[in-house]
């Protein structure tokens, strides 16, 4: 158990490590040179000079060898300092991101978590009846095949459009003001619901493909025929089959989490829905940097911890992996 | 009777070819590819020129009728296809081959070193959100063109392959004639060209079909940001022109959703592909 945990938190670092280097690398060589680019953006705003002696001598510190130049954006990252946005001046990275970060969660992690149950069980009952087998499998295909954004445009226009139950952007209306009353609320909820959904389904294609291909493989396995044989309903085999089928979407839920996530900027664009990759998307074309790097480092420490999670889960419901590793340490 | 012969000495050509799903899937993609080949020489206008009044919907004129500014979307998007599918090409061919290679070494001299070096990339890379990793990339880069943005979409769609391949070549390395060869002291590049990468094959082909859909469909979601190439139309760049002006609100569905529309075509068809060979190559799952 401690040799898993210990392995996983050691890519996860190296991850993180590698993330925040590129991080620091990309605009100081890539083409074009950003920085110069921002610096002389920064002169034209009120109190630039003040945010170039604070900011850039202590992150960028162009003055300084590179590796020191390294050492310092670490410095800076470690006290939460991401630098100040540029299309939102004065207001720090950071703010930004804090109020922005909320939209994401609230979306994905309902998204995620329905669409696998949902999505398994579904897999699940269509992978042992063949008429809805037949009827279900093509519907799962074509939700699995839809590119995120085209499915959010397509459930826009659907609900949103042509039957108007929906607002089709933003993540409340401009006239309302923010705080815990009904009328808030359900506001809220109506442009909650379409982001929502259309990352539940498109992902909800996936796992029910998924699991009707395990649960057809478990139910030709030996333990299954000799269940059989001892006479055992066939209903008692299927779950044991739906248990041991669980195993690998769990792994593969931690290989798409990065998708997933690629999903939820792309339908946080179709929405305009103010989370981080909306946010980023706007940096980008306002070439805020820091905003963009900020954004970019956010939504790797979100993964990261969204891994680690369902790692600590595979943990607690594969005795294996329990077991086979806490001897060793 | 020579035509019998020839089926039982291909057996799983003879299933491929009866496949339900193999059949609907070669049909659908092969219909979309023609559109891609053929489409351009069925449009007189260019993607980018004025072809009539805008805001017009599917008619005999125009097929999936016009932009708001009078651009035809036929033509836009049997372009865009072009552009597609060769992005996808490109890039699930380069993910692929480097998912194979890496998965492969990896899982030839696995618990060494190698392995251990290889699978710690694999694993890193297969954490980080390729999305924001390409749209970081994308940003800094101000000229993009379709092999630049191949290679970068390929930087990150080749991880999955990589464990995949190698969890599948543990598998095979623990077969009894692989030890037969080593044991007879066969050359490494023999047992692996002979005795692991036979028997891969139809994984590796289905591999592939993964890939290619799974390079598209990111590719397509870099276009759509606007990071896609440069020049050139593409299917997601036509979507996002349609989000760009508001066409869904103008009650434009033509505009954004047939595009999107034939994309998903093509990736379920090569899904139906992929299923219906699995069928084909593993016997247990024809029963159903």
């Amino acid at each position: 158990m401690g040799r898993y945990l210990t392995r996983k938190i050691v890519i996860y670092l190296i991850t993180f490590f590698f993330a925040v280097t590129l991080n620091w690398a990309v605009p100081r060589f890539a083409p074009g040179d950003p920085i110069s680019m921002l610096l002389s953006r920064f002169s034209f705003l009120e109190g630039g000079r003040e945010i170039l002696e604070s900011f850039f001598v202590k992150t960028f510190g162009l003055d300084q060898p590179l590796l020191q130049q390294y050492f310092g954006f670490w410095r800076s990252l470690f006290a939460g300092d991401l630098g100040i946005s540029i299309s939102q001046y004065p207001k720090p990275v950071m703010n930004i991101i804090r109020e922005a970060i909320i939209y994401d969660i609230i979306i994905l992690v309902p998204a995620i978590i329905l669409s696998w149950i949902i999505g398994n069980k579904l897999g699940a009952s269509s992978g042992v009846n063949k008429k809805a087998d037949n009827f279900l499998m093509p519907v799962f295909y074509f939700l699995t095949s839809s590119p995120y954004f085209w499915f959010a445009l397509l459930v826009s226009y659907l609900l949103g459009i042509v039957l108007g139950i929906f607002p089709t952007s933003h993540a409340y209306s401009a006239t309302m003001r923010p705080g815990w009353n009904w009328a808030f609320i359900l506001d809220f909820f109506m442009h909650w619901f379409m982001p929502f959904l259309s990352l539940f389904l498109v992902q909800l294609g996936g796992w029910a493909i998924g699991m009707r291909n395990m649960i057809i493989y478990e139910t030709n396995t030996n333990y299954a025929k000799y269940m059989e044989s001892l006479g055992a309903s066939e209903r008692l085999i299927r779950r044991y089959g739906f248990r041991n089928g669980l195993l690998p979407q769990v792994t593969g839920l931690a290989i798409s989490l990065g998708t997933i996530v690629s999903g939820a900027v792309l339908t946080q664009m179709v929405f305009s829905y103010p989370g981080l990759g909306y946010l980023m998307v706007q940096a980008i074309k306002q070439n805020d940097y820091f905003l963009i790097q900020g954004c970019f480092l956010f939504l790797i420490i979100m993964v990261l911890v969204a891994n680690f999670t369902v790692d600590i889960i595979y943990m607690i419901i594969d005795p294996r992996v329990r077991h086979s590793y806490a001897g060793e340490v | 009777m020579a035509a019998k012969g020839f089926w039982k000495r291909h057996e799983n050509l003879y299933f491929a070819v009866t496949n339900k799903k193999v059949i609907f899937g070669v049909v659908v993609f092969l219909a979309i590819v023609a559109l891609a080949i053929f489409g351009p020489l069925f449009t007189p206008y260019g993607y980018e020129e004025f072809a009539g009044p805008g805001y017009r919907p599917p008619s005999k004129e125009h097929w999936f009728g016009t932009t708001i500014m009078g651009r035809d979307v036929f033509t836009q998007v049997v372009y865009g296809l072009r552009s597609t599918l060769l992005v996808g090409f490109l890039a699930g061919t380069i993910a692929s081959a480097v998912g194979l290679v890496v998965g492969f070494v990896s899982g030839f001299f696995s618990g060494r070193a190698p392995d251990e070096g290889l699978m710690m990339l694999t694993n890193m890379f297969m954490v980080l959100p390729s999305l924001a990793l390409l749209i970081i990339l994308s940003a800094y880069l101000p000229y993009r063109g379709i092999v630049t943005q191949s290679l970068i979409v390929a930087a990150t769609a080749w991880p999955w392959t990589a464990r995949a391949v190698r969890s599948q070549t543990l598998s095979l390395k623990s077969q009894e004639f692989v030890n037969l060869s080593r044991i007879s002291a066969a050359p490494v590049f023999r047992i692996i060209r002979e005795d692991i990468a036979a028997n891969m094959f139809s994984y590796v082909f289905m591999v592939y079909i993964l890939q290619f859909n799974g390079t598209i469909l990111s590719s397509v979601g870099l276009e759509f940001l606007g990071l896609g190439p440069t020049r050139g139309i593409s299917l997601g760049l036509v979507m996002q022109n349609a989000v760009n002006w508001n066409a869904l609100h103008l009650g434009m569905w033509w505009w954004t959703i047939i595009p999107g529309l034939i994309l998903t075509l093509l990736i379920v068809s090569l899904y139906f592909i992929n299923t219906g060979l699995d069928e084909v190559f593993n016997p247990r799952l024809r029963e159903l």
